[in-house]
């Protein structure tokens, strides 16, 4: 199968971004309910996440189940490169 | 339940085939430190933890199955063009012989993954302790593995995992103290 492009690779690697910065928020939250700064900055980061994930199924595919394929793509998820392939 | 996302937590890079380096990562896939341990104790220990405490173990299981894939990714990459002689010369023809060029649960020296490697003693304090000792642990074994290492590229994933391991063990620790409130509050136990 076709190496996505280096534009599509750095789309995939911004979402990364984005997804790490939620997941330490989230843990941070935990242990520390009352911080409300970092819970806007959760909830923001959580919004630009939706946008731009938009854009890498784009590029690579449906990447979650339980949500509409990705539009153009007849199965979505196994029609692509997996991870560790790319 | 559980839904996959079909991508890796961090990007994964190998700068060349290192089925030695290979070798060495496979005891954080199925080592007693490793992160399939971390990620199966975690979760085994959520049914006896004060509520307050269940949505950390809950995240951290979650992301310490992401780290998994994580090595599976770099095991994969390190070996995918090796050949026979490669194999034998990094020592993992025993492997090759039972596993061919799949992955398996197993440690560095090749002993598979074992259920006494997971510590549950359904004690919030005990296990909170358990927790942060194994996370210090799982640091020291990346720290080893670096230093074992000659790949920039899979360093660079290496250094973000051992760095996860220390805020693993921050929010561990802040747990402990928010438990340790309630005890003298009379809250729980």
């Amino acid at each position: 199968m076709k190496q996505p492009t280096a534009k599509a690779m750095k789309t995939l690697e911004e979402l990364q971004a984005l997804d790490f910065a939620l997941v330490e928020l989230r843990l941070y939250l935990h242990t520390h309910p009352e911080d409300t700064e970092a819970l806007k900055q959760y909830n923001e980061t959580a919004e630009q996440r939706t946008e731009l994930k938009g854009q890498v199924e784009a590029e690579f595919g449906s990447i979650a189940p339980n949500e509409p394929f990705t539009p153009g793509k007849t199965a979505g998820w196994s029609d692509d490169l997996w991870p560790w392939q790319l | 339940m559980f839904v996959y996302e079909k991508k890796l937590l961090y990007p994964v890079k190998a700068s060349s085939c290192n089925p030695k380096l290979a070798k060495y990562l496979i005891e954080q896939y199925g080592g007693s430190d490793g992160e399939l341990a971390a990620a199966l104790r975690y979760m085994n220990q959520r049914y006896a933890i004060p509520d307050k405490v269940i949505g950390l173990l809950t995240d951290i299981a979650m992301e310490e199955f992401s780290h998994l894939e994580m090595i599976a990714a770099m095991v994969f990459k390190l070996t995918k063009d090796a050949t026979p002689d490669q194999i034998k010369e990094a020592g993992l023809e025993a492997h090759y012989v039972n596993h061919g060029s799949g992955l398996y649960y197993e440690n560095a020296g090749g002993v598979p993954f074992n259920a006494s490697y997971i510590a549950g003693k359904g004690d919030p304090i005990a296990d909170l302790f358990e927790d942060i000792a194994a996370e210090e642990k799982a640091r020291a074994t990346y720290q080893y593995i670096i230093d074992l290492s000659d790949d920039p590229d899979l360093n660079d994933g290496l250094k973000f995992l051992r760095e996860r391991e220390i805020v693993h063990g921050q929010r561990f620790r802040e747990a402990v103290e928010l438990l340790k409130e309630d005890y003298g509050a009379k809250k729980v136990f």
